[in-house]
This record gives C-alpha cells, sequence and structure tokens, in this order.
C-alpha cells in the first residue's frame, strides 16, 4: 500500500521520486493561481463599480513618478546605441542609416523591453511592497471585512494604469532615445541632421511602431499582474514582503524577456 | 445571533479549533479569553469570514455563513464593524480619511457634508477631534487603535468584533478604551465579540466570558460564574499560573 499523504515516509528508493511528484504538483498549482489571479482582476476590470480616483492614484504612482528614470535611461540608451552602430556603420561606409538604425533598435526591441524592466525596479518593486505590507499588517483583511475588494480596490487600478502608462511611457522613452542618437551622431560624430532623420522617415513603417506598442501594452500588464499577485502572496513579516519584492521583479523582468522573444517572432 | 458549531481548523498537521461551541447573543459584550496562540484570533477570522472551517458552521442570525459565496459573504459584512490587532489603518490616508473611508465606499449616497459630521462625531467620541488631519504612522498605538475603534462604528454597525484592542497598551489606556467600548456600546447597543487576554480588567466590561483552551471552548458564562468556575484551567489561566497553565495545555 502507498502512502497517501504527504506525511506518511516513502520507502527510501522512492523518496526522490515523491519529492519530484510533489514540487511538479506545487509548481502547477502555483502557475493555476498565477493565472487565475489575472482572470479575476480582469473579470473585476469588466464589471462596475469602477475606481477611477484610484486609477488616478496608480497612473500617477506607475507612469508619472518614473518619468525621470524614462526620460533619463531613454536619452542614454540612444546616446549608446548612437555611438557604437555609428563606430560599426562607419566600418562599411554606411553611416548614413545611423538614424533608422536607432530608431529601430529603440522602437521595436529596446524601448519596450528597457523601459518596462525599469518601470519594474521602480514602480513594480514599490507595487508588491505596498501590498504585501497592506497584507501583513491586516489593510487587506481591513478592506475584505469592509465588503470591499482587494481586487477591485488594489490590483485593477495597477493594472488598467499599466495598460494606459506603458504605450506612452515607451514612446517618451523612444523619442528622447532617438534625440539621444542625434545627439552623438550629428551633434558630437558630425553626421548631417537631414540624413539622420531622413532616411529614418524611409525605413521606419508602421508595423515597426505597432510592434513596440504591442510589446508595451503588454508588459503594462505583465508588471502589474507580477507585481500585485507577488505582493498579495507575500510571506510573514518584513522579511516576507522583501522576498516577495524581490521575486516580484526578478519573475516580471524574466517573464519581460520571454514574452518579448515570443512577440517579436509572431509580430511582423 | 451568532452561533457556532462544531468549528475546526487547522494548518498543516497542526490542529488550532478543535470543535468549538459558542453562542453570542444580540447586544451582549462577549469576551474571548485564552492564552495567545491558542486559537482566539482564528475563531474570529472565522466570525467575520475571513478563514474558512475544515468542519462547523458559523450561523449570523440564521444565516449560515461559512460556505457562503464572497457577494453573499458581503452582505453579512456589511453589518460588521472590525478592530483589527494593529489598527490595520491605511497608512496612505489621513486619520479622517481612514474614519471616511466605509462611509464614501459603501454609502456613495451620502453628502459630504453628512460623512464629515459623522466622522467627526465618531472621532469626538474617541476623543481625537483634532486628530483628523495626522497620518496613522504620526499619532501613538493608543490612538491608532481609538481611529481603529472609530472607523469600525462610523457605519453604525450590528455586530462589532474587536481582536485584541488593547494589547501592547499601558495600564491607564487599556481602561480609557475598555470605558470607551462600554460607553459606545450603551450609546449604539451592538453584538460586541472581543477576544482578549487582559485579566482581569476584561471581567468589569463583558456580558458574559468565554474561554477557549486547546481549540475548544471549556468555560463560558457571566464574569462571576466564570471567575468563581471549578474548571482548574480557568483558575489557572485567571490566576496567571504559568506552570499549571503550560501543564494543562501538554495535558
Amino acid at each position: 500500500m502507498f502512502p497517501t499523504s504527504t506525511h506518511e515516509m516513502w520507502p527510501l528508493p522512492l523518496r526522490p521520486v515523491a519529492a519530484l511528484g510533489r514540487l511538479s504538483l506545487e509548481v502547477v498549482e502555483a502557475l493555476g493561481r498565477f493565472g487565475l489571479f489575472l482572470l479575476q482582476a480582469i473579470r473585476y476590470t469588466l464589471t462596475p463599480p469602477f475606481k477611477v480616483g484610484r486609477l488616478i492614484d496608480r497612473i500617477h504612482f506607475i507612469g508619472f513618478r518614473s518619468l525621470t528614470i524614462v526620460v533619463l535611461t531613454g536619452a542614454f540608451t540612444g546616446m549608446v546605441l548612437g555611438l557604437q552602430i555609428f563606430l560599426t556603420l562607419s566600418r562599411f561606409g554606411s553611416e548614413a542609416y545611423l538614424g533608422p538604425a536607432v530608431a529601430l533598435s529603440l522602437i521595436r526591441e529596446l524601448g519596450p523591453v528597457l523601459c518596462a524592466v525599469f518601470v519594474t525596479g521602480l514602480a513594480g518593486s514599490a507595487l508588491t511592497a505596498e501590498i504585501g505590507i497592506m497584507k501583513i499588517t491586516e489593510q487587506i483583511d481591513a478592506l475584505q471585512v469592509m465588503a470591499l475588494s482587494p481586487m477591485r480596490y488594489l490590483v485593477v487600478p495597477a493594472l488598467v494604469a499599466g495598460v494606459i502608462t506603458f504605450p506612452l511611457m515607451v514612446s517618451i522613452f523612444d523619442v528622447v532615445g532617438i534625440f539621444g542618437g542625434y545627439l552623438v551622431g550629428v551633434e558630437l560624430l558630425g553626421l548631417s541632421p537631414g540624413t539622420y532623420f531622413g532616411e529614418m522617415q524611409t525605413f521606419v513603417d508602421w508595423s515597426d511602431l505597432m510592434t513596440g506598442y504591442w510589446k508595451a501594452l503588454s508588459f503594462g500588464l505583465i508588471v502589474p499582474w507580477v507585481c500585485a499577485y507577488k505582493g498579495f502572496n507575500c510571506g510573514h513579516g518584513a522579511e516576507g514582503v522583501a522576498r516577495a519584492t524581490t521575486q516580484a521583479v526578478v519573475l516580471a523582468s524574466v517573464l519581460i524577456l520571454v514574452w518579448d522573444y515570443f512577440l517579436g517572432s509572431v509580430l511582423p | 445571533m451568532i452561533r457556532v458549531q462544531g468549528l475546526q481548523k487547522g494548518f498543516g498537521a497542526q490542529p488550532v479549533l478543535r470543535g468549538v461551541d459558542l453562542d453570542i447573543a444580540t447586544g451582549e459584550i462577549m469576551v474571548v479569553i485564552g492564552r495567545s496562540g491558542g486559537g482566539k484570533s482564528v475563531l474570529l477570522k472565522h466570525l467575520i469570514g475571513l478563514l474558512r472551517p475544515d468542519a462547523g458552521t458559523v450561523t449570523v442570525d440564521g444565516t449560515e455563513i461559512t460556505r457562503l459565496r464572497s457577494r453573499d459573504l458581503d452582505r453579512v459584512r456589511e453589518r460588521y464593524g472590525v478592530v483589527f490587532q494593529g489598527g490595520a489603518l491605511f497608512d496612505s490616508m489621513s486619520v479622517f480619511d481612514n474614519v471616511a473611508f466605509p462611509l464614501r465606499e459603501k454609502r456613495a449616497r451620502l453628502a459630504s457634508t453628512d460623512v464629515r459630521a459623522r466622522v467627526e462625531q465618531r472621532l469626538d467620541q474617541v476623543g481625537l477631534a483634532d486628530m483628523g488631519h495626522k497620518n496613522p504612522a504620526e499619532i501613538s498605538g493608543g490612538m491608532r487603535k481609538r481611529v481603529a475603534i472609530a472607523r469600525a462604528l462610523v457605519t453604525e454597525p450590528e455586530i462589532v468584533f474587536f481582536d485584541e484592542p488593547t494589547t501592547g497598551l499601558d495600564p491607564i489606556l487599556v481602561n480609557t478604551i475598555h470605558h470607551l467600548i462600554v460607553e459606545l456600546h450603551r450609546k449604539v447597543r451592538f453584538t460586541a465579540v472581543m477576544v482578549s487576554h487582559e485579566i482581569p480588567e476584561i471581567f468589569e466590561i463583558a456580558d458574559r466570558v468565554a474561554m477557549l483552551h486547546d481549540g475548544v471552548i471549556v468555560e463560558v458564562g457571566a464574569p462571576d460564574a466564570v471567575r468563581a468556575s471549578a474548571n482548574p484551567v480557568v483558575q489557572h489561566f485567571i490566576r496567571g499560573d504559568v506552570e499549571a497553565v503550560s501543564a494543562d495545555s501538554r495535558r
């Protein structure tokens, strides 16, 4: 007769198999909870009452407070791209393509990905910590016993704010980055401004912009989803919140890269 | 009336509640006493629907709440006010906004002047009339507990749950908060369920006292009857006999 409870002891040779089975079940269960969390949030997003005040607060929290870091990192990303691509293109005498190369790199790939990773580090981690602290100090329980849904009050506004603000932040990141590339390529390295911007208009088309925006939209969903989920499921005390925050940043960053590859391979 | 029948709850292999039976009459102050970590807060969380039992039922005025869907449970909760152990004040809001929060969210038709009047009245009743503008982080532990009481009572609930409302406070504040609860109870006549281990102060304010020990209610009755109980577990606890209480737990 095989043991039916996890507390019963398996025969020694079968213990690694039992442990593997238990681990697999735990992983599948955790993934299920993770997915259900999003489905529940989407259900609340589509049904009233809508917390407009909370949404505006979250747009400020995720979007507005991240603007400085978005502008700063966007500028330097563009400048680095301008320098490196110029040096590479100059070996083939193709410096004229600096503008489109910088723009395409930013719009299709680096803008959405880097912006999402930086915002995860800034606003995503803060979201996890905020929800985690609310959980350990019984503030989430307090919402529940007031017959208010913590999901509707804490998660839905963050998700909607993410979907609204990420494309806007990515747009700002791209524009600032392109001007960063301009600063290095044109002002420092002597390329003509007409060549930089003119070639860009030739090579960058609408589908490139849409690829970037689809990525931004999906990252806008992934980051608040992961960060809110980790906050809701944090362990006990300050250590639990700290661990949840680290896990949220790591998991969100990994998912951003995985989803980026997936979208990059299916979108035109 | 709240009726708890055969309530059982365990976490992992550890049983916490092992068949709790308790009746709480409408309008009374029922105080549940017992050792820290003995399952008092777990019992309270079942009464407010934050935990689901492994077995047993909790019935509130004829409605069995342990198996209700969240929407139906919310209807029952709208009659509740809860004072959490740490206050559970929203730290992103001022004291005033914390107290106003349940009114703004659940009584949306109430005019803002009425909300202000009600909040000011409650803050005044708990002796914090001029503290509305402060942030919860800027006030003392005792004040936070009083704000939590004001917030729990602002919607005029029929049943108020207090989870150790005086833990960690000095004896003066313990008395202040106990008197505040009695005074508010006299005015509003809510049913109060309080978890506490403030012995003997709690006997002064309770209508009835129930002692939870090792996951079951071992004594319930009027304060004098519990004080005079022949049950050695109750006597050891009331006298604070550390070794005897530990021995009781081992048995």
